[in-house]
C-alpha cells in the first residue's frame, strides 16, 4: 500500500501487527511502546523524522483506548493525571529544547546516549532486585494475609508523604491521604523531560516513579501513566505535524491493531498482582537501554 | 477506591470483534474520502493538518470506543 505523506510502500498487514504487539505491550504494563514501534517502522524504510512523529501519532490512539479500559476498571486516577498534565508539558518542552540545546554540542549524542543508557539499565537492575526483595519478605511470613499489592520500598513513599510542602493534595483512588502538589510536579517532570528528550511518551521511566516515589498502587499507575502518555504524545504529535513529521495514514493503519492490542493488554493486568507486573516490566527499559546503544553505533558515535 | 469490575470473556470477545470492524471500516472511510484532502493539507497546510491528525486518532480511539459501548448494550438487551 501507497502512503503518499511519507511516500513510502509498506505492507498494512505488518503495520497492523506490529501496532497490535505495541499495543498489548502499552496497555499490559502503561507504556507508550515507541522502543518498538521505532524501530518496526525504521526497519521498513520510513525516514527517521517520520518515525518519531508517526510513532506519536499512533500512541495517542492506543493510550487512548487502554486509558479508557484501565478507567473502566478502576485503575486511572484522574486527579493525579490531571495534576500531572502541567508537569509533563512543562518537562516535555524543556526536553525538547535541552535537545535542541544538546545538538549544537560536540559529542553530545555519547555523552547524553551512554547517561541514558547507565539511567535505564539502573531502572531495570532496581526493579528486579525490588521486585526480588519483595517476593522474599512475602515468603519469610507466607502464613500471614499477603497484601495484594506491596513493595520492600514502601518506606521511600511513605518518606515522601512526609514531606509538608504546600499545597497538599489528598488521591483517594491511589490511597493516598496527603501529598504535596511539588512532589507531583517533580516527577511528572521529570518523565516529561525524557518523553521530549527521547521522544515517546517515557511511560518507562514515569511509571516506576509513580509506584516508588508517589507510592501508587501498580495497577493504577499503569493506567494513570497511560493517561500522562496520552497528553504528551499529544502534545508532540501536534509538534512534529507542524514541522511535517507525521504520516497520519501510517499511523491509523497501525492503530487498527495497537488498539485491540491495548484492550487486551489493559484486561490482562487484572490476572497479575503488583509486584508481578513490576518484573515483567523490569526487562523493558532494557529494551530502550539496547536500542540507544544500537542508535549510538549506527549513527557513528562509538566507531 | 479501587472498583472492581470483572470481565467474561464472551462478551468481551464480541466487543473485540465490533470494535475490531469498526477501526478497520473507520480506516478505509478516511482513506477513501479523505485521503486526497488529508495529502492536500500536508502539503498546503500544516497548521490545518497537525490538528486534523490529532482529531483522527482521536476519533479512531475514542468515539469507536463509545459507539461499540452502546452497540454492545444493544447486543446484550437484545
Amino acid at each position: 500500500m501507497n502512503f503518499l505523506i511519507s511516500g513510502q510502500h509498506i505492507n498494512p498487514i505488518y503495520l497492523a501487527v506490529t501496532g497490535f504487539l505495541i499495543g498489548i505491550f502499552g496497555g499490559f504494563f502503561g507504556v507508550g511502546g515507541s522502543f518498538l514501534a521505532g524501530p518496526a517502522l525504521y526497519a521498513v524504510g520510513v525516514p527517521m523524522n517520520f518515525v518519531v512523529g508517526t510513532d506519536l501519532a499512533h500512541i495517542v490512539g492506543k493510550s487512548i483506548v487502554a486509558a479508557k479500559k484501565h478507567r473502566t476498571l478502576g485503575n486511572v486516577d484522574i486527579k493525579l493525571g490531571m495534576v500531572m498534565v502541567l508537569g509533563t508539558i512543562m518537562g516535555v518542552e524543556t526536553g525538547a529544547q535541552g535537545i535542541e540545546y544538546f545538538k549544537r554540542q560536540a559529542n553530545v549524542n555519547l555523552v547524553v546516549g551512554s547517561v541514558l543508557t547507565i539511567v535505564l539499565v539502573s531502572i531495570s537492575a532496581f526493579i528486579f532486585w525490588e521486585v526480588w526483595r519483595t517476593s522474599e519478605m512475602q515468603s519469610r511470613r507466607k502464613k500471614k494475609r499477603k497484601k495484594e499489592d506491596e513493595s520492600a520500598f514502601d518506606h521511600v513513599p511513605k518518606a515522601v508523604w512526609r514531606i509538608k510542602l504546600p499545597p497538599m493534595i489528598e488521591l483517594p483512588v491511589s490511597d493516598i491521604k496527603k501529598l504535596s502538589l511539588w512532589v507531583i510536579m517533580f516527577v511528572s517532570f521529570i518523565g516529561g523531560i525524557f518523553s521530549g528528550f527521547l521522544g515517546g511518551g517515557a511511560g518507562y521511566i514515569r511509571m516506576p516513579m509513580l509506584v516508588y516515589i508517589l507510592g501508587v498502587p501498580t495497577h493504577v499507575a499503569v493506567g494513570t501513566d497511560l493517561f500522562e502518555v496520552v497528553i504528551s504524545a499529544g502534545y508532540g504529535t501536534v509538534s512534529h505535524a507542524l514541522k511535517g513529521n507525521v504520516d497520519i495514514m501510517i499511523a491509523l493503519v497501525m492503530h487498527t491493531g495497537a488498539a485491540i492490542g491495548a484492550q487486551i493488554g489493559a484486561l490482562l493486568t487484572e490476572r497479575f498482582s503488583g509486584p508481578r507486573i513490576r518484573l515483567a516490566f523490569a526487562p523493558l527499559p532494557l529494551l530502550g537501554a539496547a536500542l540507544l546503544v544500537y542508535n549510538l553505533f549506527t549513527r557513528g558515535e562509538l566507531k | 477506591m479501587k472498583q472492581q469490575t470483572k470481565f467474561t470473556i464472551g462478551p468481551l470477545l464480541v466487543e473485540l470483534v465490533i470494535y475490531a470492524l469498526l477501526v478497520t471500516l473507520y480506516f478505509f472511510l478516511v482513506l477513501y474520502f479523505l485521503g486526497g484532502w488529508i495529502k492536500q493539507l500536508f502539503d498546503q497546510h500544516k497548521t490545518v493538518y497537525a490538528f486534523v491528525s490529532l482529531a483522527l486518532i482521536v476519533g479512531q480511539g475514542f468515539l469507536l470506543e463509545i459507539l461499540t459501548a452502546v452497540l454492545m448494550k444493544r447486543v446484550r438487551w437484545r
